[in-house]
């Protein structure tokens, strides 16, 4: 443990009668980062932010907090305030009283309470809704209620669990800065759960992704979209092409992947030592191959793939091929790059992409 | 729907049909309402004259004074007890899993689906036994039987409109278990604790056949009806019908008012317009 750990999850496994929740997971929280936990649902992300809030025990393991054992704390004695995915805003109660709630509850005194409650309702910008019922505010006032409420006992660390899953879009991208900008100021801890990917990499600095209970990488994001660990973490994060095969030659930083789509020449991943004969999977990102009527000039990888269909996605779109070995396969491109190519469904086209497009995937 | 697609005489005919019914429901309680402001000493038509003879009569009665102190010390307290039984099954129902579930849940909701007579006799064996019976705290132990599914029922509606993260966030920001219970279940549920505490208050009030088997001497107000009614029929009873009835209307429409106003809470992140950036 570095003294720069905050939480340390310690082999923590959480079983719910047979099922396997997470497993497991030795995992390390600093101080002051914004870490973004990432997965599926049933992955285990919210089961790992409820047992460090205290709402659920590890089965195995231990959780310390600053150092200190916290399995078997209640939730009311640790200072572990989570920001709830539906919010849980107390409906009877105004919004200061809301945000009062967690001192009056650690018995803090009136005059001390209201100066505190003063000046999170001023940070957060509702002031002027003191006095409101919560339920007369919109999404995004509440959400400002939700985190005072959380913040006004100074916690060191931030438990967030999807808050931002029911907003409209523009609002979601307001609030992401709003938090973002929160948590460099106050310098402490933000745990985030999330299913979506763009909140996670826009905010984060570091991103769990979780599949099964499992850790599957934990990194950077950039580090995360680059150099994916793993098969999941790669069809995760959306339009990556996978290869699975056996190294047919290994000569220096010249490697050659024979895959039931054909052989191709792959860039040695220095987290991956491979000889002649190793299984490995690589991917190519889907904004990284070319697509052509005719067999590119020598030089590059290429196969022939069936167009499938098409889907718009904005300024591109991503085109859905298919080999003759039934691989399924994407690109992404520009539309006036498409005009140009035969896109009928059905029709043959030409999917090609260099030797350093390529990324072997060191967890496979 | 548009009022072009319905039929008028489908219409009329239901309207017909509503008010009928009330009328079906109302009627009696109506007669016995006139009856008892009627100067005749036998209900029959034409009305003999407009008089308040029946309730001063009633009024000078120590007899039914006693009957309604007892109706009123048997409600005020079964609705008490009752409520907090009921809210206590109702939120062990919301808390917990257990082994069993199902079987508490139908113990607990069971006691108003047995008929009255067998609950009153069984209820006057048991309380004897236990020399407990002919008391007015016998009419007490039987009614909280009787009222507390009542309660539980409309407890465990309010609690099913809980937002299930609300007890674990109390518990979250700092609040033990008894706090979360004091400041976030019990306020929560609040419409729906009084609105029980009326709902078995009128229940209490209106109840008849457990009360005649066990209250020995200590008659409720209905078990005094009866008896006026086996001695002779006089429009006293239609000024005691009037009140009774009254008393229990009231205590419904206030429940009623109680738990239609649900909280109109939105769910989080409605898209209301924000009113700052």
């Amino acid at each position: 443990m570095t003294d720069q750990a905050l939480v340390v999850f310690d082999g923590v496994v959480k079983r719910f009668g047979n099922f396997n929740a997470v497993e497991r997971m030795d995992l390390e929280i600093r101080k002051g980062e914004f870490l973004a936990i990432m997965g599926s649902s049933g992955c285990g992300k919210t089961t790992t932010l409820r047992m460090l809030a205290g709402l659920e025990a590890p089965t195995e393991g231990e959780i310390r907090l600053a150092g200190k054992r916290i399995n078997d704390l209640p939730t009311w004695r640790r200072d572990t305030p989570m920001v709830w995915q539906s919010l849980a805003l107390f409906p009877f109660l105004t919004v200061r009283e809301n945000v009062e709630f967690s001192l009056r509850m650690r018995g803090v005194e009136k005059a001390e309470r209201k100066k505190r409650v003063d000046k999170w309702l001023e940070r957060m910008q509702i002031t002027e809704f003191a006095e409101r019922n919560v339920a007369h505010l919109s999404g995004g006032q509440r959400q400002r209620v939700a985190l005072a409420r959380s913040l006004v006992t100074e916690p060191k660390i931030l438990l967030l669990d999807e808050p931002l899953s029911a907003l409209d879009a523009h609002l979601k991208v307001r609030m992401q800065t709003v938090l973002s900008n929160l948590q460099k100021e106050l310098g402490i801890t933000f745990v985030y759960v999330t299913h979506s990917q763009s909140e996670a990499f826009s905010m984060a600095d570091r991103v769990v992704i979780m599949s099964r209970g499992r850790i599957e990488q934990i990194g950077n994001p950039q580090e995360i979209y680059r150099a994916p660990r793993t098969r999941f973490v790669a069809e995760f994060l959306g339009s990556s092409n996978v290869f699975a095969g056996m190294v047919s030659a290994a000569n220096g930083d010249a490697l050659r992947i024979v895959t039931p789509s054909g052989e191709f020449d792959v860039a040695r991943n220095p987290a991956k030592a491979l000889i002649k004969g190793d299984k490995a999977t690589f991917v190519v990102s889907g904004d990284r191959v070319q697509l052509t009527n005719e067999k590119p000039a020598g030089g590059v990888n290429g196969m022939e793939a069936s167009v499938v269909g098409e889907e718009f996605v904005g300024a591109t779109a991503v085109i859905h091929l298919e080999g003759a070995d039934g691989l399924e396969l994407k690109a992404q491109k520009s539309h006036d790059e498409l005009e140009r190519l035969n896109l009928m469904p059905g029709a043959t086209i030409w999917v090609s992409w260099r030797a350093d497009a390529s990324h072997i995937l060191p967890g496979e | 729907m548009n009022d072009f697609n319905r039929n008028p005489l489908i219409d009329l005919a239901l309207r017909l049909y509503i008010v009928l019914a009330f009328a079906f429901i109302f009627a009696p309680i109506a007669a016995s309402f006139v009856f008892s402001l009627n100067v005749d000493r036998f209900p029959s038509l034409p009305l003999g004259g407009f008089s308040t003879v029946w309730y001063e009569a009633v009024y000078a009665d120590p007899l039914v004074w006693e009957g309604l102190r007892n109706t009123l010390v048997v409600g005020a307290v079964v609705s008490v007890l009752a409520t907090a039984l009921g809210f206590g099954a109702a939120y062990t129902d919301f808390r917990y899993k257990f082994f069993g579930k199902p079987f508490y849940l139908a113990l607990a909701l069971l006691p108003p689906t047995i008929p009255v007579v067998i609950l009153g006799l069984a209820m006057l064996a048991f309380l004897s036994n236990v020399s407990l019976s002919g008391e007015v705290h016998s009419v007490i132990i039987a009614h909280v039987v009787m009222c507390a599914p009542f309660a539980m029922a409309i407890c465990r509606l309010r609690l099913s409109q809980m937002d299930p993260s609300l007890e674990a966030a109390a518990w979250n920001l700092g609040a033990s278990e008894w706090m979360a219970m004091r400041h976030v279940i019990v306020p929560f549920c609040r419409p729906a604790i009084f609105a029980a505490l009326f709902i078995t208050m009128a229940v209490s009030f209106d109840e008849f056949a457990v009360s005649w088997f066990v209250s020995g001497l200590h008659e409720t107000l209905p078990v005094k009806v009866l008896g006026f009614l086996q001695g002779q029929v006089r429009p006293r009873i239609n000024v005691i019908g009037t009140f009774v009835f009254l008393a229990s209307i009231t205590l419904v429409i206030f429940a009623q008012i109680l738990l239609m106003k649900r909280s109109s809470l939105p769910k989080a992140g409605s898209n209301a317009p924000e009113l700052v950036p």
